[in-house]
């Protein structure tokens, strides 16, 4: 039996690279200065769904919501195996939060066919682990969090080892299921070179247009620069190259369920952690300095 | 969603499993009494399984004023979709303004589901919880009394204050160790109530094949002295420097990320973010440069010690006492200080 995966992406800026040049003058995070990376997890789950095409058969689609710049792990989800991708992309869906993304990425992932949604455990940006099982009960669909092996896959029934912890469990469904999968899980593969050679020239619709804008310059024609966009994009679908591109109206969201009106939970405050030099004690790295501090540790009975 | 209901309990998801009670809803239980008598409304826990009854008396003496009680064969073991549905029922019938979970894969996994089915708002992973106002962007109208969810995002490198003042309940889980647990009143009276939920019907889709709880091999959130070691420990055999310090201390052993994805140490002894939150007398600091999703696990030390080669190590900037050397000189020294009692007589 073929199973048809589809795999939910995210582009993150890498939180774990904050280094001097990603520090501003006062201490802060320069958010702008971090990279923007494939967030980790979600490569395990991709690697989850090819290796469950690979030995079963089905498709592998790969979707992510977000800028066009998010294209970018699409098309690298392409090199390293998917078979195609989504790119969901609103204006108007800027500013959700977990509930509303989970909302949006529902109404698209109800287009494509799925007997498995899997998704990594979490995103590096917020930690949050919520879009995953908020997106399962959005679309009523059994939920196996934590997922740290696929156990077997027979006849439409999937069984995963759930990581709980202080312990595991083995648990078993029918599908159709989505999984959130731990980096434990697998080891993804790397992009193929043959691929590569092939993808690297895949694009979705707004680079196309970004691109001809950029080359017809501000005061060329609309209609010269929607027909030169148009064909541009018919020739990379004849290819297979071209990256579909959704927006709000073609997933058919309500927009009361989108972007800020469609998010309960609102920023009331934002502090940046602030790294100050400290007000330690310095100790000499001698016998003596190491003496006088365990004797003022033990005069306070912090120890002895 | 529920209406904003300013006479609504606040409520905490007594999480159990095996017949006991997690120690979260326990630590929570000190803070959801803060937020209740600041509301003046009681303070509620929910506790659902197959034969819990007996734990509610516990509940009841560490702060609730009431225990939503729903024991029942089918919630036996833990799924999602069962314990969903009872939570959605009594939320709906009672509708609490506030309710918290433990930020434990249990509750990580159970509260964005409830948030979903309820299409109500919900934050990961506080630290902290406050009572506040908050007034839109843009608007003159003051939400009062609202419930105040803070949390590190982006890394650690920001505190987000989250509000949601039109959707509720207001639902947060909220990290271990972050709250400090209190000490349990058996005098204390509360009422428990036998919330016969809607269990008709009820669908059970995972079957579950295998289950294996381990105890952990430290218990750091209750080490009184922790001694951590870091990247720069520089190896396995290194690490033992780690062990024959904590042991003269009578200290437990703790991990920085690094350490542990290096092998040096055991994930049971990860201190940060993605490991245990810890609040010790004393926290000694060996090689660990210090990186804000291990300073969010430690910061809250009593005395913090860090040695480590590199003056400008962010650790130092968190540090009560600090010594700038290589650790493989320095914590021989130390051992060597507090087995003879030296320290005594400097």
């Amino acid at each position: 039996m073929a199973y048809d995966c589809v795999v939910c992406i995210k582009y993150v800026p890498d939180t774990k690279k904050v280094t001097g040049e990603a520090m501003k003058a006062d201490g802060t995070v320069n958010r702008a200065a971090l990279p923007m990376i494939y967030n980790p997890e979600d490569l395990n789950a991709l690697e989850l769904a090819l290796a469950v095409r690979d030995a079963h058969g089905g498709s592998v689609t790969v979707i992510t919501m977000g800028a066009p710049a998010a294209t970018e792990i699409l098309r690298d989800s392409l090199c390293r195996g998917a078979d195609a991708a989504v790119l969901l992309t609103d204006r108007r869906a800027a500013a959700s939060d977990t509930l509303a993304t989970s909302y949006i990425l529902s109404r698209a992932v109800k287009l494509l066919p799925h007997d498995l949604v899997i998704c990594g455990r979490q995103a590096i940006d917020g930690d949050t682990a919520q879009v995953g099982p908020q997106l399962a009960e959005k679309l009523g669909l059994t939920q196996i969090t934590y997922l740290e092996a696929l156990e077997g896959l027979e006849g439409g029934t999937i069984r995963a080892r759930r990581n709980l912890g202080n312990g595991f469990e083995v648990v078993e469904a029918q599908l159709p299921a989505l999984v959130t999968v731990m980096d434990t899980a697998n080891v993804p593969r790397p992009p193929a070179a043959r691929r590569i050679m092939k993808y690297k020239k895949a694009r979705s619709r707004p680079e196309v247009a970004a691109a001809v804008a950029a080359e017809m310059g501000e005061d060329a024609d609309k209609d010269a620069v929607a027909a030169e966009v148009e064909r541009r994009c018919q020739g990379l679908a004849g290819k297979g190259l071209l990256i579909e591109a959704w927006d709000l109206e073609r997933v058919g969201a309500d927009l009361a369920f989108c972007g800020r009106n469609g998010s309960p939970t609102k920023v009331h405050k934002i502090l940046s952690v602030v790294l100050t030099g400290g007000e330690y004690k310095e100790v000499p790295a001698t016998d003596e300095g190491v003496a006088e501090l365990v004797g003022e540790l033990i005069q306070e009975h912090t120890i002895g | 969603m529920i209406d904003v209901n300013r006479d609504g309990e606040v409520w905490i998801f007594a999480e159990a499993e095996q017949g006991r009670l997690s120690d979260v809803p326990l630590e929570l239980m000190s803070k959801g009494r803060s937020l209740a008598q600041t509301l003046s409304v009681p303070l509620g826990a929910i506790l659902l399984g197959a034969g819990v009854a007996p734990l509610a008396d516990k509940l009841v003496a560490h702060g609730a004023d009431k225990v939503y009680l729903v024991d029942d064969r089918r919630l036996g073991h833990y799924q999602t979709s069962s314990y969903r549905h009872v939570l959605c029922d009594l939320i709906t019938r009672h509708k609490p303004q506030i309710v918290l979970y433990g930020a434990t894969p249990l509750g990580r996994d159970l509260a964005p589901s409830v948030a979903s089915a309820m299409w109500c708002g919900l934050t990961a992973d506080c630290t902290d919880l406050q009572i506040g106002d908050h007034t839109p962007p843009g608007t003159d109208q003051v939400h009062k009394n609202l419930l105040l969810q803070i949390r590190p995002a982006f890394g650690g490198n920001i505190i987000a204050t989250i509000v949601n003042y039109d959707r509720w309940p207001q639902m947060a889980t909220v990290r271990e160790g972050v709250m400090p647990m209190t000490e349990a009143d058996p005098a204390r009276k509360g009422l428990i109530v036998d919330a016969s939920a809607d269990l008709d019907g009820l669908v059970l889709p995972l079957k579950v094949l295998q289950c294996e709880r381990r105890q952990k091999k430290v218990n750091l959130k209750a080490a009184r002295i922790i001694v951590a070691g870091g990247a720069g420990v520089g190896s396995r055999e290194n690490f033992q420097l780690i062990w024959n310090l904590a042991n003269c201390l009578g200290g437990a052993v703790g991990g920085s990320r690094a350490a542990v994805d290096l092998g040096y140490v055991d994930h049971d002894h990860q201190v940060g973010q993605t490991g245990t939150t810890v609040r010790p007398a004393l926290y000694i600091a060996c090689g660990i440069s210090g990186a804000v999703q291990h300073r969010a696990g430690m910061a809250e030390s009593a005395r913090v010690l860090a040695i480590n080669s590199d003056r400008h190590a962010p650790i130092f900037s968190v540090a009560h006492y600090g010594i700038v050397g290589d650790l493989k000189d320095v914590i021989p020294r130390l051992v060597k200080v507090i087995r003879t009692g030296a320290g005594i007589k400097a």
